[in-house]
């Protein structure tokens, strides 16, 4: 099969915030700039509800409107999406950078990672074969789904927290497996889970297996002090156990990655491999805002503009 | 009410001539959620690919969604969106949630190659 050959002064990999934002800066400083994304633009915020702390907009903004307004000034000055894209290869060793996507592949010195991070999943058996149909991960989306059921909550952090009120509006019960012996939530919203008299908490558990028995869910947990299984029936699994970065692609590159799988960097987003920086919220950081992200974005693509 | 680049089946009956005249629809059914918007995200993206598939979305809480609602594929389904794919005129193929692109891609090569 003949390969399509394209080069491109900046080659960023995520077009959210982070990515658009480098973009923006690249594109209008006349670099030739692809933004690739295995989804559509915009990242975690298109699917923000609102977002009232991004400053120049004085009443809140649908995230999906943020997100289509970074989209759309990234293209109105130049750069090229490639979006729904399966990268095959890549390659960011040495000065000439290559990306493989459907028979296609684009050339650059200059690579910006901005793929920013993921809900987690607990990687267990029935946990994907299950989704919709029995496991889900937003509340707003599928509470009401369960009216009147008994649910499971996995998680004990703010967002597990916060949709486990939102749910409480729909359900007859909530049974809360955490892996800890308390939660990691703020605790004025703790409280108010373990007060109310719908929930009940399974401390030290994590779940191992899910399968489905006519409607309803059989969760398999495991006691971590025990080591003992117990078996829970009930009508749905709803999962909030954080977030993970995007770097799987990563993982067999000589890129340097934190234990928990961030890009290091330095304060001018380069990671260790010339050439290859860094942006938003894959980066190892403490704050991973929308404000945060376009400002890596914005610090890395001008640190690439003084190099070309 | 959806606010997406997409075309909005706003009745039964406009679903109904979509799938009686065009070979190929898939039609996205949910609301503005952190589930819905990536897929309708995607359908946008591939529409430009695939000019033959009608890619469309409804608005999951209307009355006439009931039509994809009650369908019998969609009947043990509990997460937004429900995502149908019609072939001349019948349904092929139904999926419960959040889909990425690359699965979106398969079921796209898979019912209508």
């Amino acid at each position: 099969m003949n390969q399509t050959t394209h080069q491109f002064d900046l080659i960023i990999i995520g077009a959210g915030p982070a990515g658009l934002a480098a973009a923006i800066y690249s594109a209008r400083a006349s670099l030739s700039t692809l933004l690739i994304d295995e989804s559509s633009a915009g990242g975690q915020v298109k699917t923000t509800h609102q977002v009232a702390n991004y400053p120049g907009f004085v009443e809140p903004i649908a995230g999906y409107e943020l997100a289509g307004n970074m989209r759309n000034q990234a293209k109105k000055y130049g750069a090229r999406f490639e979006l729904a894209a399966d990268i095959s290869a890549i390659n960011f060793v040495g000065k000439e950078k290559w990306v493989k996507i459907d028979g296609e592949t684009f050339n650059t010195k200059h690579i910006l990672i901005a793929t920013g991070s993921s809900p987690r999943t607990l990687n267990v058996p029935g946990e994907q074969e299950f989704m919709g149909s029995g496991i889900s991960f937003c509340a707003t989306c599928d509470g009401e789904f369960y009216k009147d059921k008994d649910i499971i909550v996995v998680g004990g952090g703010n967002s597990a927290m916060e949709e486990s009120l939102l749910l409480l509006q729909f359900v007859k019960s909530i049974t809360i497996i955490h892996q800890f012996d308390n939660l990691q939530a703020e605790k004025i919203t703790a409280d108010r889970i373990i007060e109310n008299p719908k929930v009940n908490i399974l401390w030290s558990h994590e779940p191992r297996r899910f399968e489905k028995k006519e409607d309803k869910m059989i969760i398999t947990a495991e006691n971590f002090k025990s080591k003992e299984f117990v078996t829970l029936e009930r009508d749905g699994v709803f999962i909030f156990v954080g977030m993970e970065s995007n770097t799987d692609f990563l993982r067999n590159t000589p890129l340097q990655l934190t234990e928990q799988g961030y890009i290091v960097t330095n304060d001018k987003m380069e990671t260790n491999i010339e050439g290859v920086f860094a942006a938003g919220d894959v980066r190892d950081k403490k704050h991973r805002q929308i404000t945060t992200a376009v400002s890596d974005g914005t610090i890395a693509s001008l640190e690439i503009i003084q190099k070309i | 009410m959806l606010r997406t680049n997409l075309e909005h089946v706003n009745t039964k009956e406009e679903l109904q001539t979509l799938i009686e005249n065009n070979e190929k629809v898939a039609v996205s059914c949910g609301r503005m959620g952190p589930m819905c918007i990536p897929v309708y995200d995607i359908f946008d993206v591939l529409s430009d690919r695939h000019p033959d598939i009608k890619f469309r979305d409804m608005d999951f809480d209307i009355p006439d969604a009931a039509v994809i609602r009650n369908l019998p594929e969609c009947r043990r389904f509990n997460g937004l969106p429900f995502t149908i794919y019609y072939r001349n005129g019948k349904v092929v193929k139904a999926t419960t949630s959040i889909q990425t692109a690359k699965q979106i891609k398969d079921i796209i090569q898979e019912v209508f190659a």
